[in-house]
C-alpha cells in the first residue's frame, strides 16, 4: 500500500542527527539503543547534498542535532551548507564540547536559532542527570555567549520524576539564561527512557501540579518568554499527534544516512528504511517503504477507524502502539478508547528507585 | 492561543523589526509566505505578508499602516486596527520586535 495520492504533503522540517557521539549520558536520550559509531558517519560533502535536496522538497528548517553535533569538527561546514542550501538553522546542543570559538563561526555563518538543554536548575541534580560532572556550568556559560551574539536562544528541560517539582525555577532559569523561548517536555517513553520509565516516571499528583504551573507561569511570563509544553502523555486521555502523522511534516536523517519518519521509527520491526546514500530525499520522502507505511489514516482499526479524532491525531504514535501492544497499526493505547488503556494507567503508576541506566555508546 | 489577549495600542512612532532568528519567506514548494521562527513555522497569507515585509525597523508604525492605505486603498483607521492587532500578537509570540 502506498497510501499516498495527488496530494502528498512537503515536509517542513528535517533532524539531521550528525552523530551519536556525545559526552552526557541522559537516561532519557532520544536516540535508539543501538548507536551509530563514528567510522559510519556521513561526511559533510554528503549532508550537503542531503540539504539541497531536502530544500528543493520544501523543507523550511534543519535542525542540527546528534548525539551532540560538536562533536564533529566538520560541523561548521556542514551548518554553511545547510544555510547555503536556503535552510533555516537550528543548533540542538548539550553545551558540552561546543567550545566558543566554533559558536563564533556558527554565528558568521548564518546560524539563526540556537537550543541548549538543561537538565534541572539545581547544579548538583542537573549533573546527576546529565552524567557528567560540570555540564551545568557550561550551559549556562554557553548561553550567555549566544545571547551575547544575539543568536535567539532556546531551553529544552526534559521533565521527570527527578526535577517535575521546579517547574518555575526551570522556566526562571531560562528567563535568566536570555531564552526567548522555553520547552517544559515531559519526558516520551522511547529507546532509553524506556529503559529507564520507572526510574523517569511522575506520580499522577506531580504531572497535574506542573500542568497548573505552566498554566499560572503562562500568563505571568506573556511576552516574555513562550512556553511550549511537550505533554506527559501516560497521564493523558488522548493521543499525541506523533510527529504531525507519520510522513506529513518532518524526516530524520541518522548518522549513518537512514531516513525516518520519526527518530524511534526504527523500534518498529519489519520497516524499510532507505539511506541517503542510495537515493535522493525526495525518493525517499514519496516511495520508501517506511514512509509509505503509516501514511494517512486508512491502515487504522477500531476505534480510531469511526472517530471523530482521526485526522487530529492520527492515531496516536505507532512506535508507542508497538511498544506497548506488540501491534504497530494499533491504536496508541494512550487514548482512553484504546482496548489496551488500561495497561497504561498501571505503567504510570509504576515507580521504583533505582538508579539510572545512563545513555552509553 | 490561551495568551491574555493585549489592548495596548502600538505607538505610531516604533519601528517594528523582526529580531534576528526570524525570517519571512517565499516558498514555492509550500505554496506561499511563511515566517521561519525558532522551531516553528507560521503560514501568512497575503495581507499578513504584506504588514510583515514593511517591518524592516527602518519605517514607523505610522509609515507602514500610511503605505499600507495607499497600496491597497483602503481606510487608514481600519488598516492602523489590523495591522495593530497583527503586530501585537507577534511581539507576544516573540516573533517582531517593536
Amino acid at each position: 500500500m502506498t497510501g499516498n495520492g495527488a496530494a502528498l504533503p512537503r515536509p517542513l522540517g528535517l533532524l539531521a542527527e550528525l552523530t551519536h557521539r556525545c559526552p552526557l549520558g541522559c537516561p532519557y536520550c532520544s536516540n535508539p539503543l543501538a548507536l551509530d559509531r563514528r567510522n559510519d558517519e556521513l561526511d559533510a560533502a554528503t549532508w550537503a547534498r542531503v540539504f539541497r535536496e531536502a530544500a528543493a522538497l520544501g523543507v523550511l528548517q534543519v535542525h542540527l542535532s546528534g548525539g551532540e553535533p560538536a562533536a564533529r569538527r566538520d560541523l561548521v561546514e556542514i551548518m554553511a551548507a545547510a544555510h547555503g542550501a536556503g535552510l533555516y538553522t537550528n543548533l540542538i546542543t548539550s553545551a558540552v564540547g561546543l567550545t566558543t570559538k566554533t559558536l563564533g563561526a556558527l554565528a558568521d555563518a548564518g546560524l539563526d536559532h540556537v537550543q541548549i538543554s538543561i537538565q534541572d536548575s539545581a547544579e548538583k541534580s542537573a549533573d546527576h542527570i546529565a552524567g557528567y560532572a560540570g555540564a551545568f556550568a557550561r550551559k549556562r556559560a554557553l548561553a550567555a555567549e549566544v545571547t551575547a551574539l544575539k543568536i535567539p536562544l532556546t531551553v529544552n528541560a526534559v521533565i521527570h520524576r527527578a526535577n517535575i517539582a521546579r517547574v518555575e525555577e526551570l522556566v526562571a532559569l531560562a528567563l535568566e539564561m536570555g531564552a526567548a523561548r522555553v520547552e517544559i517536555a515531559h519526558v516520551q517513553y522511547y529507546g532509553w527512557a524506556l529503559q529507564n520509565r520507572a526510574m523517569l516516571m511522575p506520580t499522577r499528583e506531580q504531572v497535574e501540579d506542573a500542568v497548573k504551573v505552566v498554566e499560572s507561569l503562562r500568563q505571568r511570563h506573556h511576552g516574555r518568554i513562550v512556553i511550549d509544553a511537550v505533554v506527559p502523555d501516560y497521564h493523558a486521555r488522548f493521543p499525541k499527534p506523533c510527529v504531525g502523522g507519520w510522513g506529513r511534516r518532518s524526516l530524520n536523517v541518522t548518522p549513518s544516512g537512514k531516513v525516518l519518519p520519526c527518530h524511534a521509527a526504527e523500534s518498529i520491526p519489519g520497516l524499510e528504511f532507505w539511506s541517503v546514500r542510495e537515493h535522493s530525499v525526495a525518493e525517499i520522502w514519496t516511495s520508501s517503504p517506511a514512509f509509505n507505511a503509516f501514511r494517512g489514516t486508512s491502515f487504522l482499526p477500531e476505534p480510531c477507524r469511526s472517530c471523530e479524532r482521526r485526522e487530529v491525531d492520527f492515531g496516536g504514535c505507532r512506535c508507542q502502539a508497538f511498544a506497548l501492544t506488540g501491534d504497530a497499526r494499533a491504536t496508541d493505547p494512550v487514548c482512553q478508547f484504546s482496548p489496551h488503556h488500561a495497561r497504561v494507567v498501571e505503567l504510570a503508576a509504576e515507580h521504583e528507585d533505582r538508579s539510572y541506566a545512563y545513555r552509553r555508546m | 492561543m490561551t495568551d491574555t489577549p493585549q489592548t495596548a495600542s502600538i505607538s505610531p512612532e516604533t519601528r517594528p523589526r523582526l529580531p534576528r532568528g526570524v525570517r519571512l519567506v517565499h516558498n514555492e514548494a509550500q505554496g506561499g509566505w511563511v515566517l521561519l521562527a525558532p522551531e516553528r513555522v507560521f503560514k501568512a497569507d497575503a495581507i499578513a505578508a504584506e504588514i510583515v515585509k514593511r517591518c524592516s525597523g527602518e519605517a514607523t508604525f505610522a509609515e507602514i499602516v500610511d503605505d499600507l492605505a495607499r497600496s491597497f486603498t483602503a481606510p487608514r483607521e481600519r488598516i492602523a486596527a489590523d495591522a495593530g492587532a497583527l503586530l501585537r500578537v507577534l511581539a507576544d509570540k516573540k516573533l517582531l520586535e517593536l
